[in-house]
C-alpha cells in the first residue's frame, strides 16, 4: 500500500523540479547575454562568463545619440505622465460627482476605443493626423498622442478612486467658501494621490517602452527615444557595435525594472492586474 | 458649475475627437487624392499579400497567446501554487522580467539568443550555423512572443486559482479524483471568467502587437509579416497611406469586435 504512492510521490516530485527547471532556463537564457556582456571585457553574442571591466560603459558616452535618446525618453514619459495625470483627474474628478445620463455609457465607450484603437491598428490615420497638425518630428506631438491613448484607461481608474472618497469631505470644504478648484487641489488630491502615483507610473513604463509612436512620428535622430535609437545601433551600418548595444540595453532597462520594485512594493499587483484584468 | 460643465465637457469632446478624427482621416484617406471609393477595400480584400499577413496573423494569436500563453501561464501558476517561498520568487521574477523589459531590449536579445554564429541556442542544441530567424521566422517570433507574455497569464491564473477553496479540491483528492478531474470538475469552473478574460485580452494584445517587427522586420520575404508589420510596411514605408488606412480599418473592426465581445463579458460579470 505504502510502496506505489512514494514511488509515484517521488515521480510527481522528479516531474515538478524538472518542469521547473526547463521554464527557468527558457525565461532566463535569453537574459543572461544582458546581465553579462555589458561587464565582458570582449562582447560577443554569446553570454559568457565575463572578464569584469566597466570600460565598455565608455561607449555610451561616444555614440553621439545614445545618451541623448535615453534623455528624450524622459523628456517624453515626463511629459505624457504629467498630462495623463492632469487630464485624467479633471476629468475623472467631474464623472465622478456629477450624475448625467449615459455617464457609464460614455466610459463604457471611452474604454471601448481606448482598447480597439491601439497605436498598431491606428498607426496610419494617427500619422497623417500629425502630419496635418504639423506635428511630424515634434515632441510635443507623441506626447498628446500618447497620452490620447492613455488617458481613457486612466480616467476609468482614477474615477474608480474618486468614487471611494466621501461626500462630506468636499462638503465642508465648500462650507468654508472654497471654489471647486480649490477643493480639487487641496481636499481631493490629497486623497487620491496613490490612484494619481498609480497612473504616473504606469504612463511613465508605458512611453519608456513604446517603440512604434516616436518610430512613425519623429525623424530626427537627435529628438528619438532610446527604444528608436537603440534599433539603429543594430540594424544600420554593418556589424553591430556589441560593446554600446549591451551597455545602453543595461542602462535604458534599469528605470523600468526599479519602477516595477517600487510599485510592487507599495501596491501589490494592482499596478497591472487592475488595470486591465 | 461651469469649471465642472467644462471639465465634464472636455471627456466627452475627447471622445468624439478621437472617433471621428479616426474614422474620418481613414474615410478621406482611403479617397483622397483621387476618390477611388470603395477600390482600397475590394484591393485589400483580395490582395495576396493581405492574406498572406492575415493567416500568419492568426496563428500568431493563436500559438503564442491562446495556446503558448494562457497553457505555460496556468501550468506554471498551478505547479507553482504548493512550491516554496524562494522557488516561486525566481521563477515568478523571471518570468516578470521578460515582461517589463523594454521591448527594443528584449528583441536584441532573442536576436543574440538565435544568432547564426555563436548564439546561445545553436551553442545548446549543437547545431551550428543555423539561422532561425531565417529558417523558422514564424515559429521564432510565436516562441518569443510566448516568452515575452507569459507573465499576464501566471499572475492572473496565480490570482484566480488562490479564489478556489481549498476544502474542494482536498475533497476531490480524497475521492481519488486524477489532477485532470480535479482541473476540470474543481478548478475550472471557478476560473472560467479570469479564463476568458485572460483570453480575450491576450488576444487583443497579440493582434495588435508590433514587436515582431523587431526581430524579423516581417522577413524574410514577408514569411513573418503580421497586418501591424503589414500596414506598417505598406502605409509608411512604402507610402501607400490610402491603401494602408484601408487595410487600418479592417483591423479596427476586428478589434472591435474582440473589445465589444470583451464589455459584454465584464458587463454580465459585474451585474
Amino acid at each position: 500500500m505504502n510502496g506505489p504512492w512514494t514511488v509515484r510521490r517521488a515521480l510527481g516530485r522528479i516531474g515538478f523540479y524538472t518542469f521547473v527547471a526547463v521554464v527557468t532556463a527558457f525565461f532566463a537564457l535569453p537574459m543572461l547575454w544582458l546581465a553579462a556582456t555589458p561587464f565582458d571585457a570582449t562582447p560577443g553574442l554569446t553570454p559568457s562568463v565575463p572578464d569584469l571591466t566597466l570600460k565598455n560603459f565608455r561607449a555610451l558616452r561616444n555614440n553621439p545619440y545614445a545618451l541623448g535618446s535615453l534623455w528624450n525618453s524622459v523628456l517624453l514619459a515626463a511629459g505624457t505622465a504629467a498630462l495623463a495625470v492632469l487630464c485624467g483627474a479633471l476629468a475623472a474628478y467631474s464623472l465622478s460627482r456629477v450624475r448625467i445620463p449615459g455617464r457609464d455609457a460614455l466610459l463604457y465607450l471611452l474604454l471601448l476605443l481606448s482598447s480597439i484603437v491601439t497605436g498598431t491598428a491606428a498607426m496610419v490615420p494617427l500619422f497623417l493626423l500629425i502630419f496635418q497638425l504639423n506635428l511630424i518630428d515634434s515632441r510635443t506631438g507623441v506626447v498628446l498622442v500618447l497620452t490620447g491613448g492613455l488617458l481613457p484607461a486612466a480616467i476609468f481608474i482614477l474615477k474608480d478612486f474618486m468614487d471611494g472618497m466621501p461626500k462630506s469631505y468636499e462638503e465642508s470644504a465648500r462650507v468654508f467658501g472654497a471654489s471647486p478648484l480649490r477643493i480639487l487641489r487641496d481636499v481631493v488630491v490629497p486623497v487620491v494621490r496613490p490612484g494619481l502615483a498609480t497612473i504616473a507610473v504606469w504612463a511613465v513604463v508605458n512611453v519608456w517602452g513604446n517603440f512604434l509612436i516616436p518610430f512613425i512620428l519623429l525623424l530626427d535622430p537627435d529628438k528619438q527615444p532610446a527604444a528608436v535609437v537603440m534599433r539603429t545601433f543594430y540594424t544600420e551600418g554593418g556589424a553591430p557595435n556589441l560593446a554600446l548595444i549591451s551597455t545602453f540595453s543595461l542602462v535604458y532597462s534599469i528605470p523600468v525594472v526599479v519602477m516595477y520594485l517600487f510599485v510592487n512594493r507599495r501596491y501589490g499587483f494592482r499596478f497591472y492586474g487592475g488595470i486591465k484584468g | 458649475m461651469a469649471l465642472i460643465a467644462v471639465f465634464l465637457v472636455f471627456p466627452a469632446v475627447w471622445t468624439l475627437y478621437l472617433g471621428i478624427t479616426d474614422y474620418r482621416l481613414t474615410g478621406r484617406a482611403a479617397k483622397a487624392p483621387r476618390t477611388v471609393g470603395l477600390a482600397n477595400y475590394t484591393d485589400a480584400l483580395t490582395d495576396p499579400r493581405f492574406h498572406n499577413a492575415l493567416v500568419l496573423t492568426l496563428l500568431f494569436v493563436f500559438g503564442s497567446a491562446i495556446v503558448g500563453q494562457t497553457v505555460l501561464g496556468f501550468t506554471l501558476a498551478w505547479t507553482l501554487r504548493s512550491a516554496r517561498g524562494w522557488l516561486r520568487g525566481v521563477v515568478e521574477t523571471l518570468v516578470l522580467l521578460a515582461w517589463i523589459l523594454p521591448s527594443s531590449v528584449v528583441a536584441f536579445l532573442w536576436i543574440a539568443f538565435l544568432a547564426r554564429d555563436g548564439g546561445t541556442l545553436n551553442l545548446l542544441l549543437g547545431t551550428p550555423g543555423t539561422a532561425w530567424l531565417v529558417d523558422h521566422p514564424m515559429a521564432s517570433i510565436i516562441v518569443f512572443n510566448t516568452w515575452r507574455g507569459t507573465a499576464f497569464s501566471l499572475l492572473l491564473f496565480g490570482a484566480a486559482l488562490g479564489a478556489v477553496p481549498p476544502s474542494q479540491l482536498e475533497t476531490a483528492r480524497l475521492a481519488g479524483a486524477s489532477v485532470l478531474a480535479q482541473l476540470r470538475d474543481v478548478v475550472f469552473p471557478h476560473i472560467r471568467g479570469h479564463l476568458l478574460t485572460n483570453t480575450l485580452l491576450i488576444t487583443l494584445w497579440t493582434f495588435n502587437d508590433f514587436t515582431p517587427y523587431l526581430i524579423t522586420a516581417g522577413g524574410p520575404n514577408q514569411r513573418s509579416e503580421t497586418l501591424p508589420v503589414y500596414i506598417y510596411n505598406v502605409a509608411i514605408y512604402d507610402g501607400q497611406l490610402g491603401f494602408g488606412s484601408a487595410i487600418s480599418l479592417i483591423m479596427l473592426l476586428i478589434n472591435l469586435v474582440i473589445a465589444l465581445f470583451y464589455l459584454r463579458l465584464l458587463r454580465e460579470r459585474r451585474s
